[in-house]
């Protein structure tokens, strides 16, 4: 007897092949380069991110299921991979320089970055839970490498060790939860899920509930949603700055698409229960988040904070599971990736020898020793708090909007209180920034690598321009969540 | 045949000592090792899943399992050598430079 195998549709996984490719010859070039030239490396894998990138827009309205409908490609997935291969391109900037100054300026950083980069554009593909959990574990351990790169620095092995700790052990329970889901209906392809649970009238089993609240802990983790939000502070804090606004946008943009999958196509029976547990989680999520950065006297753990604040927000999308809500979600990653990335790079400018820059302290007179840098901080901070005209209030508006069209009246009131708290702690660093006495002139001033201020200027016009003109982005963010509308 | 109730509960119990292990222990290799017994938890109680609904997913799935564990301990492993040659230390409770 012979068995043929199924040809698997490998002009789906492009941009795929082509991450590994350029992260594998990536670290055979590593080789042939002189220790005092990495950033060689580092350029040739930002031209590579930039190639994939454009590559992968000719995936728009590509739509294929391929893998024995285990991978997907719809343009959900697409606009997601635009996030992280954006977000990457944004951290190679930021990082060439600073990786020099902290003297760990290795080949591998880039390899790293980009097998994290494949393992979450699998995440965002993954029609089947086991694909989720391969590309989860891909993005994970590259992910824990890069936070511990300064190995030297105690404070970043520390950071690596906590992130490795916590996220295997949520992992565990996050397959738990897929072992669970796959005794009850007997399948871990979502498609699969969400039509045996419509035929076997499973939305009230209790062994699936179990298993939608081990799934919701195993994505939490790397959304950094409240309870489980510990790690992210201290990893926030002690990873090389590049690396926390890498894993502050990317792993939590992942993990939101895969949550979205997973909760809307395979559990979306399940709602009624699902929206129970997120109303809850959102709610702390963003206070927690909140009420915690403003004691915080660390931007990069008050950034921490406010990363978890956010997550509650965009919860609100998902909470809603409806158009504009997923929508809002998809737009929302935009912005943030515009505006965390930015006050990140900042953080980075602020870094030179003998400095770390990273205290609220360190902010003070940057308006006069550095105008241009303080000016594009406060249009982050503004975008972050979601003033208009920057493209943070866009997002908010939608995700608010969606929630109040889904009668989510009183989270929608919580979610307003927070981001005036927000606002009281956002601007205690434009506050040290122009009202703040400028230190004393023996210090070096403040003076951004070349890589870093076009990246800092880069994500500031798109902050802006997004602000004002989102239509476009909104409209696209719209037409990706199409895949979604037979499950709303 | 054994039934696949008695599986399950096995697999329970056993990752119920993984957990316990992992949150009570102080030393990082006794974490991890917990963290170790909790994913063979999953994979037995995948096996014994696959094995009552005759799919083979289950066993699949099982074998991606450890083929992550042994990554995960080989990275694992790599960090906690890097802590301790800053610190001296595996001791989880001495890993608190950044608190709060």
């Amino acid at each position: 007897m012979t068995t043929v195998l199924p040809v698997p549709n490998l002009a789906a996984i492009g941009p795929e092949i082509l991450v590994t490719v350029l992260a594998c010859g990536l670290l055979l070039v590593d080789l042939f380069i002189p220790k005092d030239r990495k950033r060689a490396v580092g350029i040739l894998a930002l031209a590579g991110t930039v190639v994939t990138a454009l590559f992968t827009m000719r995936y728009w309205n590509y739509s294929a299921t391929t893998f024995s409908g285990m991978f997907v490609v719809d343009n959900f997935a697409v606009i997601f991979k635009e996030v992280f291969l954006f977000a990457t391109a944004i951290t190679i900037l930021i990082s060439l320089r600073y990786l020099e100054i902290e003297k760990v300026s290795l080949g591998e950083y880039y390899a790293l970055m980009l097998f994290c980069t494949l393992g979450m554009m699998v995440m965002v593909s993954a029609a089947d839970l086991v694909v989720i959990y391969i590309g989860l574990e891909t993005m994970a351990l590259s992910v824990y490498v890069l936070s511990g790169f300064m190995r030297f620095n105690v404070k970043s092995s520390e950071a690596a060790l906590k992130y490795f700790l916590v996220g295997v052990f949520i992992s565990g329970i996050l397959l738990y939860g897929i072992a669970l889901t796959y005794g009850v209906v007997g399948s871990t392809n979502l498609n699969a899920i969400a039509e045996t649970i419509k035929l076997k009238g499973l939305k009230d089993n209790p062994v699936l509930m179990i298993a939608m609240f081990l799934l919701a802990a195993g994505f939490g983790l790397e959304i950094a949603m409240a309870p489980f939000h510990f790690w992210a502070p201290d990893v926030y804090e002690g990873s090389p700055t590049p690396v926390t606004a890498f894993i502050s946008v990317a792993p939590k943009a992942a993990a939101f698409a895969a949550l979205i999958r997973v909760f809307v196509v395979g559990i979306g029976l399940m709602a009624p229960h699902w929206q129970v547990l997120l109303w809850v989680i959102a709610a702390l999520t963003m206070t927690i988040g909140n009420v915690t950065a403003a004691l915080q006297s660390n931007v990069k753990r008050m950034l921490a904070y406010s990363s978890i604040a956010h997550a509650g927000y965009m919860l609100l999308g998902i909470l809603a599971a409806n158009t504009t809500g997923l929508a809002g979600v998809a737009f929302y990653f935009f912005a943030y990736a515009f505006m965390n990335m930015g006050a990140f790079g900042v953080i980075i400018l602020l870094r030179r020898e003998g400095i770390v820059g990273d205290e609220v302290d360190d902010f003070k007179g940057l308006a006069h020793t550095n105008p241009m840098a303080a000016l594009l901080m406060v249009v982050f901070l503004l975008s972050l708090t979601g003033i208009p005209p920057t493209a943070g209030f866009i997002g908010k508006f939608l995700l608010f909007s969606a929630a109040i069209k889904a009668g989510f009246y009183w989270l929608v009131v919580i979610a307003v209180l927070n981001s005036v708290v927000s606002l009281f702690y956002y601007f205690r660093i434009a506050q040290a920034m122009y009202m703040g006495e400028a230190p004393d002139s023996s210090i070096p001033r403040p003076q951004g690598a070349p890589s870093l201020t076009v990246a800092i200027a880069i994500v500031g016009i798109l902050t802006l321009f997004f602000g004002i003109y989102p239509h476009h982005l909104v409209e696209l963010a719209k037409a990706s969540v199409t895949t979604f509308i037979p499950f709303l | 045949m054994i039934p696949v109730n008695h599986v399950i509960v096995l697999s329970l119990v056993i990752f119920a000592i993984g957990i316990i292990g992992a949150l009570s222990r102080r030393n990082v290799f006794i974490v991890l090792m917990s963290i170790e017994l909790m994913l063979n938890a999953v994979n037995l109680a995948l096996v014994g899943f696959s094995s009552q609904l005759a799919n083979l997913t289950g066993q699949i799935l099982a074998l991606f399992v450890i083929t992550v564990a042994a990554g995960e301990a080989a990275v694992g492993l790599a960090i906690v050598v890097a802590v301790y040659r800053n610190r001296h230390s595996v001791n989880v409770d001495n890993m608190n430079i950044m608190k709060w």
